[in-house]
């Protein structure tokens, strides 16, 4: 691997004191290094340390499941770049909204990415997951991460929603008025459930705030955790399902 | 995944000798794990790689789009000026055509909590899980049961005019009896749509429908929810 002088620099970076003593290793020259390098890190450690070429081809997941976690990551990041500029508040929100576009620098910007990324992952979402179905991979014994899946595509409508009334613009009420009325159809409790959702009996400056934490506090972080679950699930399940053309041929 | 009879478990995980990972293996439906694992790769570097490449080919493209494309912006809310059509995101837009022509209850309550208890069970049955061809058993009598099945949908759905449902079930529902095997043993339905399971033919119907729905609601519809086209002066 080594060849190239950009390359014998990083190695020798990755010999010196300083470097082991954050990543608990040299160079990944061997096997038994690689491995550190995969359960030697907090972080990578939710990963196996050696997968099935078959399950790395592309066809086997178009990578839709890595690209949903992608595009959760952009999500936080621009997200909470957002946040710096926002206020939860009638009608300062939508002032808000105006001065991104017109006084903050890269404002727009921002506020495409991340409405984009937040549509994308929608898509993303329910691409994995037909695309988990077709292959077969919610069979014994991915059941369980299949239902750890269901919650995160619930978890991911649910904060595209709730997103969706932060602009507080007349797209904004509108689209969360018709969808939170739809609660009230709930028999017995739906009133209850929409009055407590939206702090009140009309979208107002309560379902503003309201929205605003589960949006930016409390749906993500139970992503996070989900999100946590769900890969651990793959490594403990053994790996991934791999198309049936595939299993058949080499 | 109720009787233990489905499972086996491969034993000798004591974790103070050499720890090993227990397999479970199904009995009938073991192929995925019996069979060869084939070549094998270190997680680092090949899946790091590549998902560091994944992760880098999906920001060009969003910071690409998020240069070209505007996210919207309308005018401040006003709760006393109603937009007509006052619409839903994209993706709930299916769910909103669908009140269209059932009521609030059924269309907003009990469709979606089916579809939501729907997917958490599939896992959990032995037919989905099988994956035996829908016509392999008893071809004659599930054709009868098929037939009731579609005869039953149509009706509903006629009754409710919901006839941006129909549409596709008739599409779906065309392809299941025309992928029943001709009694000549001549398989005029190709090898593909004759051997798909029940769940393949259920899920697909339903993503069918889905889309439909979606990209009417998105699309297509107008004032008071009427029929648009979208390159008339109405739409957008
Ligand atoms: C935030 C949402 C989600 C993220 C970030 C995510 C991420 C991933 C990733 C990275 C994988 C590895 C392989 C692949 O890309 O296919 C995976 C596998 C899997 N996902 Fe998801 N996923 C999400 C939602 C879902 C949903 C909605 C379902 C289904 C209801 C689901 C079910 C599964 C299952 C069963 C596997 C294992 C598949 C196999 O064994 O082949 N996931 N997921």
């Amino acid at each position: 691997m080594s060849t190239t002088p950009f390359n014998q620099t990083l190695d020798r970076l990755r010999d010196t004191r300083f470097w082991k003593s954050i990543f608990r290793r040299g160079p990944a020259r061997t096997n038994r290094t690689r491995s550190l390098a995969i359960f030697g890190n907090i972080f990578l450690h939710i990963l196996p340390v050696k997968v099935r070429e078959k399950s790395l081809r592309a066809r086997a997941t178009y990578y839709l499941g890595s690209f949903s976690f992608f595009l959760f990551v952009v999500l936080s990041i621009t997200g909470a770049l957002l946040m710096l500029y926002y206020h939860p508040a009638t009608p300062q929100a939508y002032r808000d909204m105006k001065d991104l576009r017109f006084v903050v620098s890269n404002g727009v910007f921002l506020r495409n990415l991340h409405r984009l990324a937040a549509q994308a992952m929608v898509l993303a979402v329910f691409w994995h997951m037909f695309h988990v179905f077709y292959r077969g991979g919610y069979r014994p014994p991915h059941e369980f991460n299949w239902v750890v899946g269901v919650v995160l595509l619930l978890l991911t409508l649910f904060l595209s929603y709730t997103g969706y009334l932060l602009p507080w613009d007349q797209l904004a009420f509108w689209a969360i008025t018709v969808g939170t009325n739809i609660i009230s159809a709930m028999p017995v409790l739906g009133k209850q459930v929409r009055f407590q959702l939206l702090g009140g009996n009309l979208v107002g400056e309560n379902a503003l705030l309201r929205f605003y934490v589960l949006h930016c506090v409390v749906l993500p972080l139970l992503a996070v955790v989900f999100i946590a679950v769900h890969f651990w699930r793959i490594q403990k399940d053994g790996g991934l399902t791999v198309p049936e053309d595939d299993e058949r041929k080499n | 995944m109720s009787e233990k009879t489905d499972y086996e478990a491969g034993l000798g995980s004591n974790a103070l000798k050499n720890p090993q990972r227990i397999v479970f293996i199904t009995k009938k439906t073991s192929a995925k794990v019996k069979g060869d694992v084939g070549k094998q790769l270190m997680s680092y570097p090949h899946v790091i790689l590549r998902e560091a490449i994944a992760f880098q080919l999906l920001v060009i493209a969003m910071v690409l789009v998020a240069l070209l494309w505007d996210a919207p912006l309308e005018q401040l809310a006003n709760p006393l000026l109603t937009p007509n059509p006052a619409k839903a995101p994209w993706y709930f837009l299916g769910l909103q055509e669908l009140l269209h022509y059932f009521p609030p209850l059924v269309a907003g309550i009990i469709i979606p909590t089916l579809v939501v208890v729907g997917l958490i069970v599939i896992p959990y049955f032995n037919v989905n899980i099988q994956g035996k061809p829908l016509w392999a058993t008893n071809p004659a009598g599930r054709l009868r049961v098929v037939i009731a099945t579609l005869a039953a949908l149509v009706i509903v759905l006629s009754v409710f005019r919901a006839w941006t449902v129909l549409v596709p079930t008739f599409v779906i529902g065309g392809l299941l009896l025309f992928s029943y095997p001709a009694p000549s043993g001549d398989r005029n339905s190709g090898q593909f749509l004759g051997s798909r399971p029940i769940s393949w033919w259920v899920m697909t119907w339903f993503i069918v429908v889905a889309l439909t729905l979606t990209l009417v609601g998105t699309f297509f519809r107008g004032p008071g929810w009427s029929w648009v086209w979208p390159w008339s002066s109405h739409g957008a």
